[in-house]
């Protein structure tokens, strides 16, 4: 099977001797919407931008629809579309010429390229703008500004570097539409994000990178399945003064309008209803603690680190 | 990229680059222009007319085809430097590098937006000196293959300095400490055979003494040096600048990390 994204083996060391990447194999499938986490100078950048050849590797290979970066780079560029983490358009230039410019680069006529750009900036709502010269653009549509260009040449895999950093809810709820849509659409779609609940909604398969290493690849479902407890936050409606016992369950007061319930995996909560109803305590909402993935998250890298330390000691 | 693809993304960075100039006209086509009439009202005017005959034509004739050389010369070099290098420091070059435009063709098109500039100055200037002088045309292809050589040769300079550059006063090094010198002591105020035989010699060895005086043979029919002469050195520093921008763009020096 051709994946659309094929990663063995890949090392980057820098002039300075900084080890970014420390051999990593990643596949990414046709069709997928795939999150690559780590934390802030794990490899999320370096990786793609290996993959986008904007960074020289050391070692490894990368092979994109199976055309490999070292023999087939100019088609294997034709089907990659990239939006960076920093802003890089020339921002002296008007909004219509930064995307007219892009399809111009893949040698798609003049013409077409203005359909194209035009189609692109409605669906996107920069249409208004088209004349605005980009600098005078907000962040947000700096970053649809960015999604545009990226799409002109009509790509197969597109690639995300933290496209909703700095992105208000709204924006980002509207380019999560977006996204999931041309990914529907047939887009292989690999983003990095800071925000795990974005990963855990729009995406299907996930690795985590931390130091250099993949230290997890596996499907979102099976990642979270491995989740063993979850904290519930329950609001109440009216305070209580002790958290009523609930057998092969933990419930801690928080204060007296708030119990955090911890579940073991495979536990159900309706239990811990029927005492609170019986006792007369009324729930008015409910919450996880935090986000599922983020705990997770928290845990690998942090677990990571710790047998780093380990070996290292 | 099929070759009708690269002649689109070609004419792209063409476009993008003769757009550019012309939106800063002010800073781009307005000073030369300035600078040059200054130069041909002093010292072709008031100093020139009391230093007589200069290779035997009237001192302001002899500098014409010198000046009209300077601008072309700045003006392709400072295109691509200040060009190249903003999109580098904007971040914008990966634009075009992550698309399969191949290194050759961003490397055609830079040069041909510092050779349009070097070409729109030229024109311009050659134009304001007739204000103040007549110049006959001894060779038209001459003048044209000369000038074409010579922008195409300070363009590819430009980009070499653009890719090394770290910050804007790197872009400004090379222009103040060498490009004027050179020029200055390439024979556009003065002829070589004014010079001792020791100084005339080392003059040789500068390249923009074989561009000045190539050119100023199609104007006037006067040079200091051998035309075919003068035009096999200006090609073999533009294969030599060619292939060294080429050396960087692939192996991705100052551009990729």
């Amino acid at each position: 099977m051709t994946y659309a994204l094929e990663i063995d083996q890949l090392h980057k060391a820098y002039d300075n001797g900084f080890k970014a990447l420390n051999g990593i194999s990643l596949q990414v499938e046709r069709g997928d919407f795939f999150a690559l986490l780590g934390p802030n100078g794990a490899g999320k950048s370096t990786t793609l931008g290996v993959v986008s050849s904007l960074i020289n590797k050391t070692k490894g290979s990368v092979k994109v629809f199976g055309y490999d970066l070292d023999k087939d780079l100019s088609k294997a560029k034709c089907l990659m579309g990239v939006v960076p983490q920093e802003f890089n358009f020339n921002m002296f230039e008007q909004v219509q010429d930064v995307v007219i410019q892009q399809a111009g680069y893949y040698g798609i006529p003049r013409d077409e390229a203005k359909r194209r750009t035009q189609q692109l900036l409605q669906q996107l709502g920069l249409w208004d703008k088209r004349h605005d010269a980009s600098r005078n653009l907000s962040g947000g549509m700096k970053r649809r500004l960015m999604i545009a260009r990226a799409l002109v040449h009509q790509p197969k895999l597109l690639i995300l570097d933290e496209p909703t950093a700095g992105v208000d809810i709204e924006l980002r709820r509207s380019m999560w539409e977006f996204l999931t849509q041309i990914n529907e659409q047939g887009t292989t779609i690999i983003l990095t994000t800071h925000y795990l609940e974005e990963a855990e909604s729009l995406c299907r398969n996930i690795a985590i990178i931390d130091q250099g290493d993949i230290i997890k690849h596996s499907s979102m479902d099976e990642l979270l399945k491995t989740i063993n407890t979850e904290t519930i936050v329950l609001d109440l409606h009216q305070p209580i003064t002790q958290a009523p016992d609930v057998a092969g369950y933990r419930l801690l007061l928080v204060n007296d309008t708030h119990i955090e319930v911890t579940l073991n995996q495979g536990q159900d909560i309706n239990r811990v209803f029927d005492v609170l109803s019986a006792a007369g305590i009324q729930v008015m909402s409910m919450r996880n603690k935090s986000n599922r993935l983020e705990e997770l998250f928290v845990n690998l890298v942090t677990s990571n680190k710790t047998d780093l330390k380990g070996v290292s000691a | 990229m099929t070759s009708y693809e690269i002649y689109i993304a070609y004419l792209t960075i063409v476009r993008k680059e003769i757009k550019r100039f012309m939106r800063i006209w002010v800073q781009t086509l307005l000073p030369p222009s300035i600078t040059m009439v200054l130069y041909f009202i002093i010292f072709g005017n008031l100093i020139g007319s009391r230093i007589g005959q200069m290779g035997g034509f009237d001192y302001m004739q002899f500098i014409v085809p010198g000046l009209i050389m300077m601008s072309v010369i700045t003006n392709s070099y400072g295109n691509v430097v200040s060009s190249f290098y903003s999109t580098k420091y904007q971040g914008s070059l990966e634009e075009m590098l992550v698309s399969p435009t191949p290194n050759w063709v961003i490397l055609a098109g830079y040069v041909t937006g510092g050779v349009a500039r070097g070409l729109a100055v030229g024109t311009i200037v050659t134009s304001l000196s007739l204000f103040f002088t007549q110049l006959e045309i001894h060779s038209l292809g001459i003048i044209v293959l000369v000038v074409l050589m010579t922008s195409i040769l300070f363009s590819l300079g430009g980009f070499i300095n653009a890719v090394f550059a770290n910050s804007f006063d790197d872009i400004a090094i090379i222009p103040t400490f060498v490009l004027t010198p050179l020029t200055y002591l390439g024979g556009v105020f003065y002829s070589i055979d004014l010079l001792p035989d020791f100084w005339a010699g080392v003059s040789q060895l500068n390249p923009i003494l074989y561009m000045v005086n190539a050119f100023r043979y199609g104007i006037l029919g006067v040079s200091d040096i051998a035309v075919g002469y003068a035009i096999l050195v200006i090609s073999a520093f533009i294969v030599g600048l060619f292939s060294y921008c080429m050396y960087l763009l692939n192996t991705g020096k100052g551009i990729r990390k």
